[in-house]
């Protein structure tokens, strides 16, 4: 299976203060893995990093091939990643919006209209102003723009928030569906029954690190899922500790 | 690179073009400024025949910092600039396209305070060939130098009012540029004003040189 994320010691800096200090994560392709760990653990920089917008400044740091210690940017069109931001224009419409998104990453105009459909987003929502949006739509927005961009690798900050039940049961399918499509998920989630649900592996993440792992992997209580066997990596079920804070 | 312009100065367009900030707000405030402007240097039309090109370009001048401050301030909302930073746009694309879009608006705001000056201060339009070119030259080196500057401070909490301070000395040779190229067009001051449109092409020349080159890298540190 090809790695798509291989962190090494990898440390980022946000002005001086280091937010990310020493991780080490491997993430290999069709995985969903969830990034656990308090707030200001270093969740959203690990996604940041990956992404390319926040620099490795030490460490290794490779993502779907691109060292991104000497080119970040070069790997931003291949990634897509859903923050606390919407990144929307409120000025734009959601059409206008999710065109901009595609186009933008070099995608196709047709792919809007179906994702817009995916996500609900239909009659007259498409040629609504964005600034008329709750912020349970917005974040369908920005879900709509991903699903048309359809990254190689899909980097999500806290998914589930501002979502209600129905979309929160959407966004799931289309995280498992993207993985069937031969997609690689990178999520953080406080949305702990869920994201444990829909996760083949958790790393913890404390510190701005990965804190190697004190014993070997043992069985993990999933709400709902009852205790699983470490080593089965299969979508949707918790299946591993990496690292334990 | 051009693609990237062009999407990116469709997207600055149709986003003033639905909010309407341009006409509702920047072209008031400019001819505001020639009213009030009119008003402190008295009503004699002597003086106002020979200050309207000055009084112009300064209320261009204002206006850029206006439409600049906008331009960034999209991208500063609910994380925009990541979003353009991760849609791996060309650095040199994302800058001509906010470049090109800026200056449509200004090109617009520059055609209502002629219109002002003409009728408020009775100034001449002659020469338009002249007038035309240098209004082109001045329109792009004004967009360009706000666009590089306005990336410069997009990131900073003082953006505000560290723009101002970084474009008006800057853009000084613009207005003195353009205000006597205008004068010598309608015979104000002797000489040609063709030779102050080599300063106008310069200065858009190497700011338009410096934010393809460097727009890229300006935004990373914004």
């Amino acid at each position: 299976m090809d790695q798509v994320i291989r962190l090494r010691s990898a440390v980022a800096l946000v002005g001086r203060f280091p937010v990310l200090a020493g991780v080490d994560l491997d993430v290999f392709g069709t995985e969903i893995v969830l990034l656990q760990g308090a707030n200001g653990a270093g969740k959203t920089s690990i996604l940041r990093a990956c992404a390319g917008l926040l620099r490795v400044v030490a460490g290794e740091a490779c993502v779907l091939g691109v060292e991104l210690t000497e080119d970040p940017r070069a790997v931003r069109r291949r990634v897509g990643l859903l923050g606390h931001a919407t990144a929307l224009y409120d000025d734009l419409t959601v059409a206008d919006n999710v065109t901009f998104a595609v186009r933008a990453a070099g995608g196709e105009r047709s792919s809007v209209r179906p994702a817009l459909d995916r996500l609900g987003l239909t009659g007259r929502l498409p040629a609504t102003r964005v600034a008329s949006l709750s912020a349970g739509q917005r974040r369908r927005v920005s879900l709509a723009a991903l699903v048309a961009r359809d990254p190689e690798l899909w980097l999500l900050d806290e998914p589930h928030a501002g979502l209600d039940a129905e979309h929160r049961d959407l966004l799931d399918g289309l995280v498992r569906d993207a993985v069937v499509r031969g997609r690689t998920v990178v999520l953080a989630s406080h949305e702990h029954h869920r994201a444990h649900a829909l996760a083949g592996r958790i790393v913890t993440v404390a510190g701005g690190a990965t804190p190697p792992d004190p014993a070997p992997p043992g069985p993990l209580p999933v709400p709902g899922a009852g205790a699983v066997a470490a080593g089965a990596v299969a979508p949707g079920v918790a299946s591993e500790v990496t690292s334990v804070a | 690179m051009w693609r990237d312009a062009l999407l990116v100065a469709g997207k600055d367009l149709r986003v003033e073009a639905r909010s309407r900030v341009t006409t509702n707000q920047v072209a008031p405030y400019a001819l505001i400024v020639l009213f009030v402007f009119g008003f402190a240097f008295d009503q004699d039309q002597y003086v106002l025949t020979h200050i309207g090109p000055g009084l112009f370009w300064v209320a261009v001048l204002l206006c850029t910092l206006l439409a600049v401050q906008r331009s960034f301030s999209l991208e500063a909302a609910d994380g925009a600039r990541d979003g353009l930073r991760l849609s791996g746009l060309d650095g040199g694309g994302i800058f001509l396209g906010k470049a090109a879009a800026i200056a449509a608006q200004l090109v617009a705001l520059e055609a209502v305070l002629a219109f002002g000056i003409v009728v408020l201060f009775g100034a001449h339009l002659a020469h338009p060939l002249l007038l035309l070119t240098t209004c082109a030259l001045a329109t792009v080196g004004l967009a360009a130098a706000g666009t590089v500057y306005g990336v410069m401070s997009a990131g900073l909490r003082v953006r505000e009012t560290l723009l101002p301070l970084l474009l008006l000395p800057v853009a000084a040779p613009i207005v003195l540029g353009a205000t006597q190229a205008w004068l010598a067009a309608v015979g104000l001051v002797t000489g040609s004003g063709w030779r102050w449109l080599t300063l106008l092409g310069a200065f858009a020349a190497m700011y338009l040189t410096i934010g393809v080159l460097a727009f890229g890298t300006l935004l990373e540190e914004a």
